[in-house]
């Protein structure tokens, strides 16, 4: 069993292309959809979470990347520039998935963990250093 | 015998290398173990430390002459305004001014990625900054154009002069509203969807001095990763207001002026920030050292997040049209801990200042004194305190037109 969070990245000629379905079909997949951004005649991207067998997921992957779909792992796709964050702490009450979080009310530290990361984005606006960084525009 | 330490006995420690020296989080427990008389006959200095965004900060800059002189009239520095009413040369750079091109709030909100702070952060990061000049031409002062680029090692003053930093004390921020706001004290969602508060509580500088007893004019402070100086009470210093029984204020009150060499300073500790739909600010560090003159002194240091007090404030009407909600009061420990009770609701607390970089402040200063490199200041001259008949006043708008003799 393998369970991935990736980001796929498309061009406006695959907008119309079914490719959940051909990726929970063919090649059995649980798909879970965290964010996308799909419009017709636009490129788009779509964030999501594929978990199933090991094989049949690079299969899978593989199906996407001959459409012409970039993938990329999400842990590259997010960056917390922990050299960039002045530890205020303020991202923590925003995040809903607790990807940055205070572990210890002691230190008052943030750590980010890249797994529990949706790319909803909204640390983006309530950094005040703008630490955390996307490495593509979310609408 | 009532415990005496003149400023002078505790130099003499420094200097030896004798001085006990503990931060404002490490006396809390000193104090636990061996009690307040003990601890004030054992600890020397309390180092205290804070790291927020500080929007009323700014640098003094001599550019020195290009040649033919110049008497600089509009300044840019990376496009961000500094201003031009002083001498031929000199400008000083506000950490809130924006570029002349920034989208603003336009499109609301506003991101201010760049700002004088951000022109801050980066000269003390010694990266070259472009500076543009215009200036109406004299007999002595002929050029009148200028674009360049600067560096901080090449320009021949330059010092930080902040005329409001280390609020003791500040509101904790509400949106009692129907749609999220973006303000100073950053994103507020509606109907109570955070509360967030800017102080690094227990370790704040005047919350372990409540009547600046011994943090005055003259006070030698760590500033921006350099030494500095109080330089004045800051703006808005306000010390009559109401307070604990443990003299704390229970809401804005002190404020300093602080004034340092930028060129000792570092990017660490000067950072620019941006608010989204607010504006740039600057995150300011600043430290100072508290002599345990007394025991009084020491009870002071010994102040704990449990025992400050912070008013509640609603931005979505309260602050901005000053109509009172009457919210209370929460405490600092509460807000520490990710959650406060307000109107009976739990609500998550979103911190604006740095507590982990507070308290390595604390333990930089704490290790500049017991190294011997850092003496205490007995302050030129008190700020005025508590019984002082400081009034805020707010602006009195009037009619233009009742005023003949004006401009």
């Amino acid at each position: 069993m393998t369970r991935k969070r990736v980001v796929c990245f498309f061009l406006a000629s695959l907008s119309e292309q079914p490719i959940i379905f051909r990726l929970v079909k063919d090649y059995d997949l649980v798909v879970n959809i965290l964010k996308a951004d799909i419009n017709p005649q636009k490129e788009g991207y779509l964030v999501m979470e594929l978990s199933g067998d090991k094989k049949k997921y690079e299969e899978g992957v593989q199906y996407l990347r001959d459409l012409g779909v970039k993938v990329e792992p999400l842990s590259q796709t997010v960056v917390w520039q922990e050299e960039v964050c002045v530890q205020c702490g303020a991202c923590v009450s925003f995040c809903p998935t607790d990807a940055l979080i205070i572990v210890d009310r002691d230190t008052m530290e943030v750590s980010f963990d890249n797994e529990r990361c949706v790319v909803c984005g909204v640390c983006l606006d309530c950094c005040p250093t703008r630490a955390v960084k996307l490495h593509f525009e979310v609408a | 015998m009532a415990i005496q330490k003149t400023y002078e006995e505790i130099n003499e420690k420094i200097r030896k290398g004798q001085a006990v020296v503990v931060t404002a989080e490490e006396i809390i427990e000193i104090v636990e173990e061996k009690g307040y008389e003990q601890a004030a006959r054992e600890v020397d200095v309390v180092t205290t430390g804070t790291f927020g965004p500080m929007c009323s900060s700014g640098a003094v800059l001599n550019l020195g002459h290009p040649l033919p002189r110049m008497k600089m009239k509009k300044i840019w520095l990376n496009g961000v305004e500094a201003y031009g009413g002083l001498a031929a040369v000199d400008t000083y750079i506000g950490a809130a001014q924006l570029p002349e091109n920034d989208p603003e709030n336009k499109v609301f909100p506003g991101k201010f990625t760049y700002g004088g702070a951000h022109v801050i952060h980066d000269l003390v990061a010694r990266k070259p900054i472009r500076l543009e000049a215009t200036a109406y031409g004299t007999d002595c002062y002929p050029r009148k154009k200028l674009d360049t680029v600067i560096t901080l090692d090449e320009i021949n003053e330059a010092y930080l002069f902040n005329p409001r930093n280390a609020y003791q004390n500040y509101n904790c921020a509400v949106n009692l509203g129907d749609r999220t706001v973006y303000t100073y004290m950053g994103i507020l969602k509606p109907h109570l969807g955070n509360a967030s508060y800017s102080t690094s509580g227990q370790l704040s500088p005047l919350l372990n001095d409540p009547y600046y007893r011994t943090t005055g004019i003259g006070t030698r402070i760590f500033l921006g990763g350099g030494v500095g100086y109080v330089a004045w009470p800051g703006t808005q210093h306000h010390p009559h207001v109401a307070r604990g029984e443990n003299g704390v204020p229970m809401g804005g009150a002190g404020t300093l002026t602080v004034i340092g060499d930028l060129k000792q300073m570092s990017p660490e500790w000067l950072v620019g920030a941006s608010f989204v739909g607010y504006g740039a600010t600057m995150f300011v560090g600043i430290g100072i050292p508290i002599p345990i003159l007394d025991e009084e002194m020491l009870r002071y240091t010994a102040v704990k997040d449990e025992d400050i007090l912070c008013p509640v404030m609603d931005y979505s009407e309260e602050y901005p049209y000053g109509k009172p909600k009457n919210l209370g009061h929460v405490k600092y420990g509460d807000l520490r801990s990710g959650k406060v009770v307000i109107q009976g609701k739990e609500v998550p607390t979103t911190p604006m200042s740095s507590y982990p970089r507070a308290r390595r402040i604390a333990q930089i200063l704490k290790e500049w004194i017991q190294g011997g490199r850092f003496e205490i200041t007995r302050p030129v001259q008190p700020l005025p305190s508590a019984d002082a008949d400081i009034v805020v006043n707010n602006l009195t708008e009037r009619n233009v037109n009742d005023f003949s003799n004006i401009e």
